[in-house]
């Protein structure tokens, strides 16, 4: 039976790999994940789980270590941050091109400079076309649901791609809060043992990681883009497994008060839950507003967010990373290329909020909404805005 | 909801403080949150952690900046930081100090409840060492009834193993020597 | 045996993670074509120590029945590493044609 736990999300997260029984955990500690393979170390010292731990040198040995152990048919499991992911970059592709399923928490944190330990999404989307899934915990309970559909996600046979699943950098990762922990029975129910499609073994030659020459590459390119693509099909499916045997929904798109809204948040991991809080004041001052929480970043969900957003007037997408020079911030971007070819589509405002660890308040998503409502009738001169910048 | 903010040094404890107590409502089978001021561990340097208390689902995840409750764990702080900053006027100030609750209330010059104990004291005679992380939540349960003084006991235990006696009993002593003014 | 084919016509018959499962498909690449010159190998002088099997960045040097190293034409891509490394000087780089 699944038991109610006061954690920190940091280490409920590790708690939640266990689970897993992963074969091989290879990670190299960056604040602010480092909680989650220290605490898995400590399970794996105390003997809890099966699993080699392998202290590397750096990231980029530690993605390298997983690559090499899923590659000989392993569940492998690494996390990192920030700086971190910038450092195993150099693997990040390779392993969803090699269709490896390693699973991977990123704690996420601003990338430098100036430097900074704190949370925003600049490290995820800096690796948003690697072709990973990529899935984002709005708060502990998903943290540690997310944890555990993405080994059944990943290792799919119609999938055989690595997921990371993103938590954000202190405002998840550091907070103790209640959670429901599944025991080992109900997730050796939910998660079967791994099978891999092949593996590196002197009895079964195979060969992974070849030369890919002109004449292959887009048919490579187009083979894992597709695979992404159909991943969502499986995606849906282990959400509604989950659903019917722990009872906790997930969806791509999850919408809040979004029934008779006019105007509508778009966030991304654990702001959404404060959002929450501002949507209800918002229709408490008679405003129709609602709030969608992306869940599901890669593969985009193209077809739920054209369904979510019908009936909008407004749209506000919140970025939790600065696009320095581009045309809007990388939700909105998508959201944009989405919406373009719809012929009813909501006025679209982004606002870059919450950089480097900057505190978000209620207040200032009730703003945001204010903001995009009276840009319907005057359109904001820039594209997007960084929110709550001194001097601006 | 119950927002409380606790003042002390890196080392101190705060955390442990934090976590417990959220530890202890999760207990109750409520909810809760306990989190560092977030950033680098620094020995020494005044920090800050936070609870959030609540009888249904939490969902803000922003910092705290008008708490109910304030706790100092390290009096040498009350020079240093504004502990009173955002306190709202009807909340609760609680201090680990000798001083009467009347004399910090007047040096504070808080319009709120007040609450002193010797924590210190307290946690060298019954640990050994004046680390007032454990024994200050006595006080916050006498001072604010936030979580039951029982509920403290299991997380306590959890934590602190063969040394969770020892601070229960400074905890008790604390929730027993809090004085008090309105 | 069924020759394979060079690439997979279509997007769909790419294997996942462009994975081979043929073992020793690289024997069917002769790199013996990019060679310029060969090694000529004087068994008066060679002394079956083996250096110019241990050098060979190719792994195509193989020992005989006698005992004598002979590189495998088909896939010596003449780069003469043996011939500079062996010190009884047994080995000689020949122009091809």
């Amino acid at each position: 039976m699944s038991k109610r736990i006061g954690m920190e999300i940091a280490l409920a997260a590790a708690e939640a790999v266990a689970l897993c029984k992963p074969d091989v955990v290879a990670a190299y500690p960056i604040t602010p994940n480092t909680h989650i393979p220290e605490h898995l170390s400590d399970i794996v010292a105390e003997g809890r789980i099966d699993t080699d731990f392998i202290c590397v040198e750096s990231e980029h040995s530690a993605l390298s270590a997983c690559c090499g152990a899923s590659g000989a048919g392993a569940r492998a499991f690494t996390a990192t941050s920030s700086q971190g992911l910038l450092y195993m970059a150099e693997i990040v592709p390779v392993v969803p091109s090699m269709r490896l399923p390693i699973v991977m928490a990123i704690g996420n944190r601003a990338v430098s400079g100036p430097i900074n330990i704190w949370n925003d999404h600049s490290d995820i989307m800096s690796q948003r076309d690697s072709g990973w899934i990529s899935l984002f915990a709005a708060d502990g309970q998903e943290t540690i649901d997310m944890m555990i559909q993405a080994f059944k996600i990943a290792e799919h046979r119609d999938v055989m791609l690595p997921v990371n699943v993103n938590l954000d950098g202190f405002q998840l990762t550091h907070v103790v809060e209640p959670m429901m922990l599944p025991d080992q029975k109900e997730v050796d129910r939910f998660l079967p043992a791994y099978k891999p499609y092949a593996a590196l073994h002197p009895d079964n030659i195979v060969s992974m990681g070849a030369l890919g020459m002109p004449d292959i590459f887009n048919e490579a390119a187009m083979a894992k883009d597709q695979a992404l693509i159909n991943s969502k099909k499986v995606i849906l499916e282990v959400w509604k497994e989950w659903e019917e045997q722990f009872g906790r929904k997930y969806e791509p798109i999850g919408a809040y008060r979004m029934k008779g809204a006019e105007v509508a948040l778009l966030t991304l991991g654990s702001m959404g839950d404060t959002a929450e809080v501002a949507v209800d004041e918002l229709r408490d001052k008679g405003v129709k507003a609602g709030l969608l929480k992306m869940k599901l970043w890669r593969p985009f969900p193209v077809e739920e967010l054209i369904k979510a957003v019908k009936g909008l007037t407004s749209l506000a997408v919140i970025d939790r990373s600065a696009p320095f020079g581009g045309a809007c911030g990388p939700v909105c971007a998508e959201v944009k290329a989405v919406l373009y070819d719809q012929k009813e589509r909501p006025a679209i405002t982004n606002h870059i909020i919450g950089l480097g660890g900057r505190d978000i308040v209620v207040g200032d998503f009730v703003k945001i909404v204010e903001q995009a409502i009276s840009a319907q009738k005057k359109k904001p001169k820039e594209a997007y805005e960084i929110y709550g910048v001194r001097g601006s | 909801m119950i927002e409380i903010r606790w003042h002390g040094r890196g080392g101190q404890g705060a955390v442990t403080s934090v976590e417990t107590l959220a530890l202890a409502a999760i207990g109750e089978g409520r909810y809760a949150q306990g989190f560092p001021s977030f950033g680098p561990e620094r020995r020494g340097a005044p920090v800050a952690a936070f609870n959030r208390i609540d009888d249904k689902k939490i969902r803000v995840r922003s910092g705290i900046y008008h708490p109910d409750v304030v706790i100092v764990l390290d009096a040498s702080l009350m020079g240093l930081v504004n502990v009173t900053d955002g306190l709202k006027n009807s909340g609760t100030l609680i201090v680990n100090t000798a001083k009467s609750p009347e004399e910090v209330k007047k040096e504070a010059g808080f319009k709120g409840t007040v609450a002193t104990v010797d924590a210190s004291r307290i946690a060298r005679e019954e640990l050994g060492v004046p680390i007032t992380n454990t024994t200050m939540i006595g006080a916050v349960v006498k001072a604010t009834s936030v979580v039951k003084i029982g509920s403290v006991k299991e997380p306590l235990k959890h934590r602190f193993g063969r040394l969770a006696q020892r601070n229960i009993n400074a905890m008790e002593r604390a929730y027993k020597e809090l004085k008090i003014t309105k | 045996m069924e020759k394979a084919k060079k690439w997979p016509e279509k997007w769909q018959e790419v294997n996942p993670g462009c994975m081979v499962f043929r073992p020793g498909s690289t024997r069917e690449y002769h790199t013996g074509t990019w060679r310029s010159q060969r090694p000529v190998y004087d068994t008066g002088k060679c002394i079956k120590c083996g250096v110019c099997y241990i050098f060979c960045p190719e792994g195509c040097i193989t020992q005989d029945a006698d005992g004598y190293f002979m590189a495998d034409l088909d896939y010596c891509k003449g780069c003469g590493i043996c011939a500079h490394e062996c010190w009884p000087g047994a080995i000689t780089m020949v122009e091809e044609g």
